[in-house]
């Protein structure tokens, strides 16, 4: 869809020719769909920049967006979209800021007329439609890194791991139990093991919407790599569809403590150690 | 996502990752929520959902899974099909024996999601890979 010699030439003669009246118009336009959301200041920029690349790009002769002399062009464009998918604008109202240019050229082509205006118009029109998907693109791959950031911030958001009493941690698992999750978690138990000298562990599955045998493995594998160092594993948190759900899997959690709750479980380890945990009874008056 | 779903058509998802897994996990749990099953019956399904979600991926090669609503007459359900264009299973009796698995995993997700469900249908074969058919009545 690139542009033949000429026809950059005259593209460049066009948006050069009027460069005051063509980033005036097509701010103009692209500020009337974003709705004041971004300084008339910064949008004028932005327009300048794209405009003037688009220039200087034509005026070298063939525009084609992925040869080596567009790479101005194709970094004015991809500046644009990272901007405007990081200040949480939407697709569209990134591309509009591309396509308003196709309204400013027909203007321009109306007022020059002349034989070759309609070809040129449909050649530019094209142009501009390959600088929009691209711009496109670099909108989506913005958001995806932006997804997989906060899909590592997550990782590490969502797998704390608490001291409840002295020797006593808990790892309060919460939501999906993927792989890579598992990983941080038992890496965090372990480490954690190991900087507190504690002797019991509990992982609390209360926030697991589901416990199938993948995430019984994983945990299973946790708690002998617990054992392994000397800890003990009390697994909590175990509701009555999941349990019925793991009685039906057939998983068997062998001779590994498990109790309803998390205030079971520390009762359980508490008594283990020796420590009584008596239930105040409340006063009468006689 | 409970919000979006029509019951009327089969709600098709990709499995091509593990992410995947996790979006069939809540498409099921959002149709079961739907045909008012009870929440160990919800659980039930969305286990046997997720074990053959990912035998899909693991052992099939990655393929497709549509959740639909069914309805007899006197009771609804969930009915889910796993298709994949995988290798097929080889010896099915073994497959579905409590224990035995090829990859690394308990080998339970098979015979466990048979126990989970009320119907459960396999077509299997080397040439056109597995189909797997799973149907929960709501009590």
């Amino acid at each position: 869809m690139a542009l033949s010699a000429e026809e950059s030439g005259r593209l460049a003669a066009l948006l050069g020719g009027h460069a005051e009246q063509v980033t005036q118009r097509w701010t103009e336009i692209v500020a009337g769909s974003l709705r004041g959301r971004l300084s008339q200041a910064e949008l004028r920029r932005q327009v300048q920049d794209l405009h003037s690349a688009i220039v200087t790009t034509s005026k070298q002769g063939v525009i084609d967006l992925s040869a080596e002399n567009a790479a101005e062009l194709r970094a004015a464009l991809s500046e644009l979209s990272r901007g405007r998918a990081r200040q949480g604008f939407s697709a569209t109202e990134t591309a509009i800021s591309i396509f308003a240019l196709k309204e400013v050229l027909a203007g321009l082509a109306e007022e020059a007329g002349g034989a070759t205006a309609l070809r040129d118009y449909v050649a530019f029109s094209n142009l501009v439609d390959e600088l929009g998907l691209f711009t496109f693109e670099s909108f989506v791959r913005t958001r995806e890194s932006l997804i997989a950031d906060q899909a590592e911030q997550l990782l590490e958001l969502s797998t704390p791991v608490v001291k409840l009493w002295e020797g006593v941690v808990a790892v309060p698992l919460v939501g999906t139990l993927d792989s890579a999750r598992a990983q941080v978690v038992m890496e965090r138990l372990l480490q954690t093991l190991v900087d507190t000298g504690s002797p019991y562990a509990i992982i609390d599955i209360t926030g697991v919407p589901a416990v199938d045998t993948q995430v019984a493995q994983h945990i299973l594998k946790t708690v002998v790599a617990a054992r392994l160092m000397g800890a003990d594993c009390i697994i909590s948190g175990i509701r009555p569809q999941i349990a019925q759900t793991i009685v039906a899997l057939g998983i068997e959690f062998g001779d590994i403590a498990t109790k309803a709750t998390l205030a079971d479980a520390l009762r359980h380890v508490l008594r283990l150690n020796g420590v009584e945990t008596a239930r105040r009874q409340p006063r009468r008056d006689v | 996502m409970t919000a979006g779903i029509d019951l009327g058509h089969p709600q098709a998802q990709a499995i091509r990752s593990d992410e995947d897994v996790v979006r069939v996990r809540q498409l099921v749990r959002a149709v079961a929520v739907a045909v008012k099953l009870s929440l160990v019956d919800q659980t039930k399904v969305v286990t046997a959902a997720s074990e053959l979600a990912r035998n899909t991926l693991v052992y099939g090669g990655g393929g497709t899974v549509e959740v639909t609503t069914v309805d007899n007459g006197r009771r609804r359900g969930v009915q889910i099909v796993f298709v994949d264009s995988g290798p097929g299973i080889a010896d099915l009796d073994l497959a579905f024996t409590d224990g035995y698995t090829t990859g690394g995993g308990l080998g339970l997700g098979l015979s466990g999601a048979r126990r989970l469900v009320d119907e459960f249908q396999i077509e299997t074969s080397a040439e056109t890979g597995t189909r797997i058919t799973v149907t929960k009545w709501s009590r």
